[in-house]
Formats: structure tokens, C-alpha cells, sequence
């Protein structure tokens, strides 16, 4: 069963958002719509002119194509199609520390436990896990490391400013 | 040597605890083996022919005798009593068992080693030069800038998932001996016309499938920007390298495919905006990673007597002399030399030491050479600072315990991979072809006439034997079950980095040592004074050793 966790691990009750996919061609009726890129692109009248919606990146598609827009957005989701694809990573950390995202940033698909500690660094703060097992205990993974070296979008100091 | 403080201790101590439970959840069943597979590897551990593997990381080759009698103690403990030193300055492990590698991993903590990326799509294990901070030629010690390194690169959030693995080397000399032209970045210490410090920039050189000699993107950068300059290119990459395809995935491959122009513009651009963030290397830092490799406490000159230098009496026998010659280098501190120990004897495996030589390396290091050795990617161990007048008497103990063989950088000093015997992605063996090799040449005097020749056996082409830049490079293939090996001639690691050609058709194993015999004898046929291997080589091309080997068949 599908888990959506915050940073913390703690599980986020009664979530609105609801993944829009690729494929989709109809006119969006529903508010907390996470669009797909390309549908939002090619939709001239933006449906969130009116619908508090958000979007979604592919691990290969770029948010330089709507760097204006991320801040108009109270979610955003990165799609992970494996876990072994860490563009995602990459993806997250642009969009919070180029773009100075304040909103939620969704990391779904893919993904797994041991994944959590370094997407949350990445600047992630919402993670759905498609099948978790049932003795997983979320909040370990967060908890992993008292200790980092690099600058990242959780800590911009690396520990060499920090080291006392 | 680097020491940790608490905060690279309570890591490992974290990261164990981590592995110990991330293994506990596999053998429990909760984590597939598909999911298992990147944490095991990296963390080090592989799951070979027989069975796992565990490569544990050597930074940038530097050991102390507390590491060595660590590893000693490991290998007796959870292992056959033997370890294998790779091509990268690694050692590897090939019989523990899955559930004490967190065991394993807790005891290497102790002594401030790890295992922590030495495999995986990730930045791996920084190498660099085993003269570092020794040899006149060099312009700074390269190994501050190898830590640095490391504890940037170390659980590096954004990077752990890249495309496929990601090797960095460092030289700090002219001369380089840490490969870096053949690496997915290699840094060369300059300075500028104003006396400062900073590092020419290479990308997308490597081995492998695909053999590519890096290419120069940037001609001085600033040391202070070291860090954010490697974020941008491991951006790029991250971003940009491909991933449908496993042998087109690493740096090179992008980096042909964009040109090197096009790829220094886009790294250009990312780290426009990082540079001079808080990720810029500050003076403080720089100061506290040098602080860690100054000089050890060498005698001056004046306290040295020359009546003590029994290495220069002449009662010395031959071997002596003739060990002097090729295993001892010289060292900018006069009274001082690096000495190596040769892994290379006939009979053993390159690179194999039993628990009873890491111990006996961890003593000789204590009486001397201040208590810490390098490894070599041509996997030997250096002792780095010796004094000249204790030669005869390593020389002696190094005898004893099999490392005094007098064959560095000859023909029987070959690079080679464990192979078929033991690793499950090889085509070939190439440990039995290293024996046949030093068997059929073991006379000291016919490897002496030769030279220095590097000869480097590769299982297959993933390239571990760095079979592309041996002077004489062997490849095991395999053919419909049947093994062959192809000879390749003309490779060079050195300073100016060059990749072998193919001599023409491959060879059954039990050919391989007279083929290898024929082209010596083309070179000693046409070598002009004092020409090496290499050099007569490239002045003759390929058609002289092709003609002798080949001419029968035609």
C-alpha cells in the first residue's frame, strides 16, 4: 500500500494532490491537479488561472522551460521511472536552490526507504512510496546521519564552515 | 596522514549502523535483491563468482601500520587469510560473508577506513600519486586536495545515483603517476604566473569499452573553487550522460558526443552559479587539510654518517645491488629514498598479500618509514621515506617475507586483474596467463637488458588490468565458450598518455608467453641506444611486430 510521507517521516493525512498522467487530454476539472510538463505547456488557457493546480517533471525534462513559473505553483512532483535514475536529484536542488522554491516538492514513483535521507538533503519534503513494507519505520531513515560534508539544499554551509 | 576528528567518526559510526541494518532488512526478506543491490555496493560489496566480494577503500593509497595490522586481522578473521591490492589503490576481500560485512565494516571504522562508495554508480575511491609529498618534481602535495575531495564526495546527496561509476585522480608532479588522463576527471596541481595554486581540469578519460584520453576544460582554475567547479561537471553529468545504455554511460561518452568545447560551456554556466557560494573552498580549510601531510620528522643532512651507509659497502652481494637498482627511488630529502615492495613475485596472484605479509609490511613501515606506506595502482607498496642507510637492512627483512623480488617496472611487474578465477563479469582468466608470463621469464638478466616495459592483463574489456595503457597490453575475449587473449602495443599511462593497437588476431593462452616473447625480440632487434620499450615502439609502429609474429601464417 502506497505511503506519502513529510521530512520527518511522519505519514501526511488527507492529501489533496492527485497525479495527472502523461497520456491525459482532457480539460482539468478537479483543483490539486498535479499536471503533466508538456500538458501544461501546450494548454494555452492554464488551468491554474483558476484551479489551485501544481505540475510534474520527468527525471529527463527541464525546469529551465518554466523557470518563471515554479513559484506559481504549491506542488510540484519529480517522477523517478527507477530508482537507480538520480536526475531527480538534481532536478529538486535547481528547483529550490536556483529557483528559490518555497512550495512542496513531491518525489514519487520509484523510489525507495534508503533513497529518503539523500532526497530529503536534495530539498524534497514529500515522498510517496509505492509499496513499503509494513515494518518499515519511517522515521529511520531520516535519522541516518547526525553528520554532512557538502553544501546542499537542507544545510548550505558544508561542514568545513561549520566544523568546530 | 589525514586523522579524523568526531565528525568523520560519528559518520562511519552512522553508516555502519546503517549497512548492519539495511543487510539485516535484506536477510528478513523486506528488501528485494534488485533494491539490496546499490546499497551492498555501495558499500563496497559485490557478489562475485564464488562468493561476495568487499572492496574496501585505500584513500588516495595511503596506509598506516594500525590499518595494516587492521586488515591483517580481518582477513584472518572473517577470510581466507589473503587480500588482493586492485589497480585503483584499493584491497579487496573475496570470501567474507554477507553477514558479518557489517562486522567487517565496524572494525575498519576503528582505524578510520571504510568501504563507503568503493562501487556503485558513484564518485568512487580518489586516487592519486604514491610519491606524493617525496618527489622533487612536484609542484604541491596533491594529498590535502585528495581528502578534500574525499569528504566532498562522501554520501554526496545528489550524486549517489549517477549513471554509472565516477573516478577522480589527483597529481601534484609533472610527471604523472596517478593516470589522470585516463580518468572521468583528472586535476593537475599548477600554479599560475602569479605563484598560485590551482588545477588544470581534465574530463572524460577512461578505460574500459570505449579507451578515451581526457581532455583539458578548463586551463587554470582557482583552487578555492575546486568544489563547486566539480558540482557543475558532476551536473552536468547527472544530468545529461546517458542512461539507456550501460557501456555508453560514462562522462566520456557525453563529453565526445557534446565535443569538449561544448561540454566546458555547459559546466561553465552551472558553476556560474555556485562559484563564490558557501560551498568555495575557504583559506581556513585548505590550511587544516595541508596541516595533516607536512614532512615527517626527518634527520638533516649533517647527522647522517657515511661510515654507517652500508648500503654503498661493497661487501654487498649482487642481488643486493641489483634490488637497489630497480626498487629504490630517489627522494627530495637527501638521506632519504622511497623503496617499493614488489607484489610481484612468480607464483602469486599481482597484487595478493597474506595476512602474515600485511602484517610484516605494517612493521617495516614502523621501523622505516614513520609508520605509513602507499599503495600503487600498479599494485605494489611503497615505503616512502627510508633512509639510505637502513637499505641493506630492509632489503634483508623485505627478502624474508617475499617482497624483495628486483622487478619493478620490468616485464614481471605486470598490472593485472583477478579475471576469471574469481570475478563474474571477466570473459577470461588472467591471473594463470601472469603466471605462465613470469615463469617463462624469470631471468633476472634478460629482464634487466629489456628495460622498462609495462605489461597490464585484463579479463575483459571492462579494463581493470588497464589493459589499454600497458606498453604491451592483453585482453582476455571470449568465443563461443573458448577463451582467446588479444595482444594490443604502444599504451602508456605516463605523462603523455596513449592508448595501445591491437596487433592483429587474438591467441589461444598457451601461445601468449611466446608472442610476448617475439615482440622483446622485435624490440631488442631494433632498438637504438638506450631506447626503452616504448620508445623503440613508437618510433617503428606496428608492422615490425606484426611481420615477426604474424609471418608464418601468411
Amino acid at each position: 500500500m502506497q505511503k506519502l510521507l513529510d521530512n520527518t517521516g511522519q505519514i501526511i493525512e488527507n492529501d489533496p494532490w492527485v497525479i495527472v498522467p502523461k497520456d491525459f487530454d482532457g480539460p482539468v476539472t478537479k483543483a490539486h491537479s498535479l499536471l503533466p510538463l508538456q500538458y501544461w505547456l501546450d494548454t494555452p488557457s492554464n488551468p491554474d488561472q483558476e484551479l489551485p493546480t501544481g505540475i510534474w517533471f520527468d527525471s529527463n525534462e527541464e525546469p529551465e522551460t518554466v523557470a518563471e513559473h515554479i513559484n506559481r505553483w504549491a506542488c510540484i512532483g519529480i517522477h523517478f521511472p527507477t530508482f537507480m535514475d538520480g536526475r531527480g536529484f538534481t532536478l529538486a536542488r535547481f528547483i529550490r536552490e536556483r529557483y528559490g522554491y518555497a512550495g512542496q516538492l513531491r518525489a514519487f514513483g520509484h523510489i525507495i526507504p534508503d533513497q529518503l535521507f539523500f532526497l530529503s538533503r536534495c530539498g524534497f519534503d514529500s515522498f510517496l512510496l509505492e509499496s513499503p513494507s509494513d515494518e518499515m519505520d519511517p522515521e529511520l531513515y531520516f535519522d541516518n546521519f547526525s553528520v554532512i560534508y557538502q553544501s546542499c539544499a537542507d544545510q548550505p554551509q558544508p561542514l568545513f564552515r561549520r566544523r568546530a | 596522514m589525514y586523522i579524523y576528528d568526531h565528525y568523520d567518526k560519528t559518520l562511519l559510526e552512522e553508516r555502519v549502523a546503517q549497512f548492519r541494518r539495511q543487510t539485516e532488512s535484506y536477510l528478513a526478506g523486506h528488501l528485494s535483491d534488485d533494491e539490496f543491490l546499490p546499497l551492498r555496493l555501495q558499500n563496497g560489496l559485490y557478489i562475485q563468482r564464488l562468493a561476495p566480494m568487499l572492496r574496501i577503500n585505500i584513500p588516495y593509497g595511503m596506509l598506516s601500520s594500525a590499518q595494516l595490522r587492521k586488515l591483517a586481522h580481518i582477513t584472518r578473521t572473517y577470510d581466507k587469510g589473503y587480500a588482493h591490492f586492485t589497480t585503483r589503490q584499493n584491497i579487496q576481500l573475496n570470501w567474507p560473508q554477507l553477514e558479518e560485512v557489517p562486522d567487517i565494516l565496524a572494525e575498519l571504522a576503528e582505524v578510520e577506513m571504510h568501504a563507503i562508495q568503493s562501487s556503485g554508480s558513484c564518485i568512487r575511491n580518489i586516487t592519486s600519486d604514491e610519491f606524493a609529498g617525496m618527489s622533487s618534481d612536484e609542484t604541491e602535495d596533491p594529498r590535502p586536495w585528495c581528502e578534500i575531495v574525499r569528504q566532498w564526495s562522501t554520501l554526496h546527496p545528489e550524486f549517489a545515483f549517477l549513471p554509472r561509476k565516477f573516478k577522480i585522480a589527483i597529481t601534484g608532479s609533472e610527471t604523472d603517476r596517478a593516470a589522470t588522463q585516463v580518468h572521468d576527471i583528472g586535476l593537475q596541481i599548477i600554479k599560475n604566473d602569479a605563484g598560485e595554486t590551482g588545477f588544470r581540469v581534465l574530463v572524460g578519460g577512461g578505460l574500459g569499452r570505449t579507451p578515451v584520453i581526457g581532455t583539458v576544460i578548463k586551463e587554470f582554475l582557482p583552487a578555492i573553487h575546486l568544489l563547486t567547479y566539480l558540482d557543475a561537471i558532476l551536473r552536468v553529468y547527472n544530468r545529461y550522460g546517458r542512461r539507456d545504455n550501460k557501456y555508453k554511460a560514462r562522462i566520456k561518452i557525453l563529453v565526445k558526443a557534446w565535443t569538449p568545447e561544448v561540454f566546458a560551456k555547459k559546466v561553465d554556466a552551472e558553476w556560474l552559479h555556485a562559484k563564490d557560494g558557501p560551498a568555495t573552498l575557504t583559506l581556513e580549510e585548505i590550511a587544516r587539510a595541508k596541516s595533516f601531510f607536512t614532512a615527517p620528522d626527518y634527520l638533516s643532512q649533517e647527522s647522517f654518517n657515511p661510515n654507517s651507509d652500508n648500503s654503498i659497502s661493497s661487501e654487498l652481494p649482487v642481488p643486493f645491488m641489483r634490488w637497489r637498482d630497480r626498487n629504490v627511488r630517489p627522494h627530495k630529502i637527501p638521506g632519504y629514498c622511497g623503496v617499493f615492495l614488489s607484489l610481484k613475485p612468480t607464483g602469486v596472484a599481482p597484487g595478493d598479500v597474506t595476512e602474515r605479509q600485511l602484517e610484516a609490511i605494517a612493521n617495516l613501515a614502523d621501523r622505516f618509514s614513520f609508520g605509513e606506506v602507499r599503495v600503487t595502482h600498479q599494485q605494489n607498496v611503497v615505503l616512502a621515506d627510508v633512509k639510505t642507510s637502513d637499505l641493506a637492512d630492509l632489503w634483508r627483512e623485505a627478502k624474508d617475507m617475499g617482497f624483495a623480488t628486483p622487478n619493478i617496472g620490468t616485464l614481471t611487474d605486470m598490472i593485472c586483474c583477478p579475471g576469471g578465477d574469481f570475478c563474474s563479469l571477466a570473459n577470461a582468466k588472467s591471473i594463470p596467463v601472469a603466471e605462465a608470463l613470469q615463469r617463462r621469464f624469470d631471468d633476472m638478466d634478460y629482464l634487466y637488458d629489456i628495460g622498462d616495459v609495462s605489461l597490464n592483463i585484463s579479463g575483459c574489456m571492462n579494463a581493470c588490468g588497464h589493459h589499454h595503457v600497458g606498453n604491451i597490453g592483453v585482453l582476455g575475449v571470449d568465443k563461443k565458450g573458448q577463451e582467446f587473449y588479444q595482444i594490443q602495443l604502444g599504451g602508456s599511462a605516463g605523462t603523455n598518455a596513449t592508448l595501445g593497437n591491437v596487433l592483429g588476431p587474438s591467441f589461444f593462452a598457451n601461445e601468449v608467453s611466446d608472442v610476448i616473447e617475439k615482440i622483446l625480440q622485435t624490440y631488442v632487434d631494433h632498438r637504438i641506444d638506450g631506447e626503452q620499450f616504448i620508445d623503440t615502439q613508437r618510433r617503428i609502429g606496428m608492422a615490425p611486430f606484426k611481420e615477426c609474429i604474424y609471418a608464418k601464417a601468411a
